[in-house]
């Protein structure tokens, strides 16, 4: 640790204003604390999370080739990755994955699929209605929540617009 | 001396005390997890359970069952049975203590139910000590365990959701450790082995330095570390020199360092014998364990396991035991509110 660091803890020590204290210990903290490295954890995010997107093209290119139209192919890729996400996180290796790739995991789709899955592997114990059935949304559900009320409101503006001969 | 002069006699100081005829910590008793058990401190723990459902149908159980195995063998070790304990002191992490109260019911031994998060060993030993050295009871057990998927489900996430833990987060461990505190009486000195007494203790105060990161408790929790070595070097009068270990419960890497720190500010150097149990209990590279263990029992097996041998073969004759917890709960953390901490320091000494 540096001497600007024991610098700043001294302040901390001498200060007598409470909130004075407590935001420089804040600070102070922040200085000694050791973080990721932001570049080294995009590098894994963007090729753990393109990895995850390239098998979902593979899959959408697989069933096109079957004969289902894009739309089609596209729905069929979702549940096949959701699929994938579920099972590895029911055989405990989705979180092995994610502690490496980080956002990589988080943001496809695999990744809400995880966050609802966990919470039914944990809370089976608490039984069907009040473990799995109150708790699988316990990550999801702001998502959900905020998902639904933003597509509402863009709805509305959608609406509003239209009404008034804008689009 | 009257009631009253006795009663006096044994305050030091603003909070601390000091037994005019401590009381003897006659067995120890510590059950680990299997990382543990991998640990740099495994072989000296109890029993290692390889199995972290320990054949239960869910965490809570599990963590219940560490904690009956820790009275069974600490009770094995002092030769005694349930029915001898006039009291036992202990908690744990989950919400109403559920892990003490389903764990220890079988023994049917009065009960006193304490919750200070991971400083709880040196809660129940302090009262456990008291209790003794007052008169109220002869033979008092002091127990806490802890559990790392109990305790990820209740203060984190599940399992099995695909997140990152920060560098400064700590890893809770599994196990439970117990000891048996007796009046002098009731001691008896093994060949060749030293006896350990509770000399002393400070008592904590709630702290709170404004952190809100329950992903770094190790710096919320430091100033209640340093405040309450600092109450007991300036109670007693002493130096650090004093002790030949002072050891805190869970700080970890980044809080250890902000201690040493502090101390440092108001001329007190503890970095030659100054020992975390939560540094000392994983391998921080091997076992992927960031800033360290944490957890009621993680201070209670390092203790138990480790602090206890040391004391009764004479490599230590002085320790400061300092559990730390953080008192925080999921819906303090979601309204906002910063992390309050505290430590209570025990001193135990080998005679």
């Amino acid at each position: 640790m540096g001497n600007e660091n024991k610098g700043n803890l001294s302040g901390v020590m001498k200060e007598q204003d409470k909130k004075t204290r407590d935001k420089n210990y804040n600070q102070y903290v922040k200085q000694v604390t050791p973080k990721f490295s932001i570049f080294n954890n995009c590098v894994k995010a963007f090729i753990i999370g393109g990895f995850i997107c390239t098998i979902g093209q593979i899959f959408t290119n697989y069933y096109i080739s079957m004969g289902a139209d894009k739309e089609m192919a596209k729905s069929y890729n979702s549940i096949t990755l959701v699929f994938l996400s579920v099972l590895l996180t029911g055989l405990g290796l989705y979180q092995k994955l994610a502690k490496f790739a980080g956002a990589g995991t988080l943001v496809p789709i695999t990744g809400f699929a995880n966050s609802v899955a966990a919470p039914v592997v944990e809370y089976k114990t608490e039984g069907q209605v009040f473990g799995v059935g109150c708790k699988i949304f316990l990550i999801a559900g702001p998502v959900i929540l905020y998902g639904i009320f933003t597509s509402w409101v863009l709805g509305l503006i959608y609406y509003i617009l239209k009404q008034i001969g804008i689009v | 001396m009257s009631e009253q002069e006795n009663k006096q006699s044994k305050m030091v100081g603003k909070q601390s005390i000091i037994f005019k005829d401590p009381p003897c910590i006659i067995a120890g008793s510590s059950i680990a997890g299997k990382k543990e058990g991998e640990g740099p401190l495994g072989s000296m723990f109890d029993l290692i359970q390889q199995d972290p459902m320990l054949g239960k149908n869910n965490w809570e159980e599990a963590e219940s069952e560490l904690m009956k195995e820790a009275v069974e063998k600490v009770l094995q070790k002092a030769a005694l049975k349930s029915q001898d304990i006039r009291y036992l002191i202990g908690g744990d992490l989950l919400g109403q203590l559920i892990a003490t109260s389903f764990g220890i019911a079988e023994y049917e031994i009065p009960m006193l139910g304490i919750y200070g998060a991971c400083s709880t060993m040196g809660e129940a030993m302090s009262i456990g000590a008291m209790l003794v050295d007052g008169g109220f009871a002869d033979k008092v057990l002091a127990i806490t365990s802890s559990h790392f998927a109990g305790a990820e489900k209740q203060f984190r996430f599940p399992l099995d959701y695909g997140n990152q833990r920060p560098y400064s987060a700590t890893w809770t461990v599994t196990g439970s450790g117990a000891v048996i505190i007796t009046d002098r009486n009731n001691a008896k000195q093994n060949n060749g082995e030293k006896m350990v007494v509770i000399k002393g203790m400070t008592t904590g105060k709630i702290i709170n330095f404004g952190i809100k990161d329950p992903m770094n408790m190790g710096a919320a929790m430091a100033p209640a570390a340093y405040e309450t070595i600092r109450q007991n070097f300036e109670d007693l009068n002493i130096k650090p020199e004093y002790y030949d270990k002072i050891i805190t419960g869970d700080l970890g890497y980044v809080g250890k360092n902000i201690l040493i720190d502090m101390l440092k500010e108001k001329g007190y150097d503890i970095s030659p014998n100054h020992m975390d149990c939560g540094v000392e209990i994983f391998d921080k590279d091997e076992q992927d364990t960031h800033s360290g263990g944490s957890g009621c029992g993680c201070s209670a097996i390092t203790f138990t396991g480790y602090v206890l041998k040391q004391l009764r073969e004479g490599h230590w004759n002085r320790v400061l035991f300092i559990p730390t917890g953080a008192l925080l709960s999921q819906t303090s953390y979601n309204e906002g509110n910063t992390i309050p901490s505290i430590a209570h320091a025990v001193m135990v000494e080998a005679v």
